[in-house]
């Protein structure tokens, strides 16, 4: 029953999921030194969007940016290695779960500015049109970070120097522990056009849907050299990071949201024996990753000032 | 050559556009105007697309940059007055100063930030702060402080060639002086002072705008029988404290003179430096700076807080009387 395609987005979505909540439990035994943000609910987008984009496409996220990275194919042993603090070939632990990065996968990092990677992937895209190649950058925000003056300044500029970019917003419901329409006086899709950018609305809950969004969306920002906005509609179903206990949340509020729970919507179409056996899968493969990220050394003490500068 | 100071920084863009094929120069009024001070004159006519007009969005322009250079090109960005980094600077400390670091060094950002600085009359509040202290603090920043028509060109080239990210900090009060420049020498490599006028009694380091007054200073001085060595620090990042070091411990007196406010100024850092590697061979340490203060609008007003060649000469004298007590 149902299509072959559908058990590969769960197989990823899953796979997500599981890591995002490995590394909640890595957070709560101290294993993992400090916080980390997860994108539980949202896994549908990264997904969706790197099965549609190009494979030398730039891609930037935020803090909750795991999925992105995974979804972009950064080794999970790498990036729980980074996570953990220790050796990895990501960032030899100088960036950790927040600023993980992977340019040689295209993932070009993470931030805690949470508007601040936009105009890095203006200037990726301006770069692409200098050398003339085909790259179209992704960049993945949230509702939040629409508030950010960077935003603002970055959204007029890939307008006005034809910058073809994929500006995407991840509107999860909170902007960090405050719901989103509390302090957003018009959402993403509806600033677009007073900069001249095409909005499109999309369900972010749905792996297919955001691939055909994005694909269509990436050929007209190549083609026509000029950022497009999408809006991603998605619920966070977890807290802003890893300690928030959200108390600000309304009785009954996770449970319908739940719902929606992209999982549990990909799952409707895939027959329990072959479920079973995908989720059996990612976890003996997450299991395995971590055993083999926990055994990596500790970074060298001495290097720690390494990389300051290219030379000297 | 002899060119004007400005003129020399046209000439390194112009040098890097031609030999250098991933510069390119952006920033406000850069291209179809020619820069507000002219210091991408002519370059948009030469080099076509390279040289682009943006928005007035200073934190969009460094972060735009910061997006060609990971990707390889090297971006040289105009910020019209170095009061106007401030709005940058999420993109300037976080974001560019990072990226070589927290990526173990697979990403870099060989940007250039230039703009200028510092007062000229009437210039008032937020077109006059010396704000190099700031941007030395951060690891990760080279800054440049060029003081000459050939420093603007070399300091600028060298910054332009440099794999990580450089803020040259320009003298708008400069931009008019003439100077022979050496259009044709090697490019330098960023960092080290320069030991500008040699003496036994005193070293004054400063840097930019400050250079040509402590020079004037130690002139003035010379007819006392005073024998001044004056260092021109260059860069605010990396401080060459072998060359300041090496010339206080010649003369056991130490004026740092610059044009930002005192407290928290870069002198601070350049004494420290000194004082560690010179030891009690450092007998007096004097700062001359602009007072803690504002700037004001009235040249009047103005006048009374900045560093002049006078304030200088008398800094350097109290420093050589032999009751004054060190700044221990």
């Amino acid at each position: 029953m149902g299509d072959p395609q559908d058990q590969n987005w769960y197989a990823a979505m899953y796979r997500i999921r599981r890591v995002e909540e490995t590394l909640l439990d890595l957070v709560r035994q101290r294993e993992i030194a400090g916080s980390v943000h997860l994108c539980i609910g949202q896994e549908a987008i990264p997904v969706g969007a790197c099965a549609a984009i190009g494979p030398d496409d730039p891609v930037i996220a935020t803090y909750r940016g795991h999925g992105w990275a995974l979804a972009r194919g950064v080794p999970l042993v790498e990036l729980l290695a980074e996570t953990l603090g220790r050796s990895s070939t990501l960032n030899g632990g100088r960036g950790g779960s927040a600023y993980l990065s992977g340019p040689q996968y295209g993932f070009f990092g993470e931030n805690s500015i949470v508007g601040a990677g936009v105009p890095m992937a203006v200037g990726l895209a301006l770069s692409a049109s200098f050398q003339g190649v085909d790259r179209v950058p992704v960049v993945s925000i949230g509702d939040g970070a629409l508030n950010q003056g960077v935003v603002h300044e970055s959204l007029n500029m890939a307008a006005v120097l034809n910058a073809g970019l994929l500006v995407l917003v991840e509107n999860n419901g909170y902007a960090e522990m405050t719901p989103s329409d509390a302090l957003t006086a018009v959402p993403a899709a509806a600033r677009a056009p007073a900069y001249g950018i095409e909005p499109v609305e999309v369900d972010g809950n749905d792996p297919a849907a955001m691939a055909r969004c994005v694909s269509s969306a990436r050929a007209a920002a190549r083609s026509d050299r000029r950022p497009i906005l999408i809006e991603a509609h998605t619920r966070r179903l977890g807290g802003h990071y890893s300690g928030d206990v959200q108390h600000y949340r309304p009785a009954g509020e996770l449970d319908e949201w739940r719902v929606g729970d992209p999982l549990t919507r990909a799952a409707q179409s895939i027959g329990p024996g072959d479920l079973a056996g995908i989720r059996n899968q990612v976890d003996r493969e997450i299991e395995t990753a971590l055993g083999q990220a926990r055994e990596r050394s500790l970074p060298d003490p001495s290097t720690a000032t390494d990389h300051v500068y290219t030379t000297g | 050559m002899e060119l004007t100071y400005i003129r020399a920084v046209n000439a390194a863009l112009g040098w890097a556009l031609r030999e250098l094929p991933d510069t390119v120069v952006l920033g406000e009024d850069v291209a179809i105007p020619g820069g507000p001070f002219g210091a991408t004159k002519g370059l948009r006519d030469e080099f076509g697309a390279r040289v682009f007009d943006t928005p007035i969005s200073e934190s969009a322009m460094v972060g735009t940059a910061l997006g060609m250079a990971l990707d390889g090109m090297r971006p040289v960005v105009e910020v019209m007055y170095g009061d106007f980094l401030l709005v940058a600077m999420d993109q300037i400390v976080n974001q560019v100063a990072n990226t070589h670091y927290v990526s173990n060094g697979q990403l870099r950002a060989p940007l250039v930030i230039r703009t200028q600085h510092g007062s000229t009359p009437g210039s008032c509040a937020q077109h006059s702060q010396s704000l190099e202290a700031l941007f030395a603090h951060v690891p990760g920043l080279r800054v440049g402080l060029p003081a000459t028509p050939d420093d603007a060109y070399q300091m600028l080239r060298a910054a332009l060639v440099s794999d990580d990210p450089v803020l040259i900090m320009e003298s708008r009060r400069l931009y008019p002086l003439k100077g022979e420049v050496d259009v044709d020498a090697d490019v330098q490599a960023v960092g080290a002072a320069r030991v500008v006028r040699p003496g036994r009694d005193v070293t004054i380091v400063t840097w930019g705008t400050l250079v040509a007054p402590c020079l004037e200073a130690a002139g003035v001085l010379a007819g006392d029988g005073i024998e001044t060595e004056v260092v021109d620090l260059r860069w605010a990042a990396p401080i060459d404290a072998v060359t300041v070091a090496a010339s206080a411990s010649r003369t056991g007196r130490l004026v740092v003179v610059h044009e930002a406010n005192r407290t928290g100024g870069l002198g601070a850092e350049v004494v420290a430096e000194a004082a560690e590697r010179v030891g009690t061979r450092l007998r007096t340490i004097r700062r001359v700076a602009t007072r803690d203060v504002r700037m004001p609008a009235s040249p009047a007003l103005s006048r009374a807080v900045l560093p002049s060649t006078e304030t200088v000469v008398d800094a350097v004298r109290e420093a050589l009387t032999p009751t004054s007590a060190s700044s221990s």
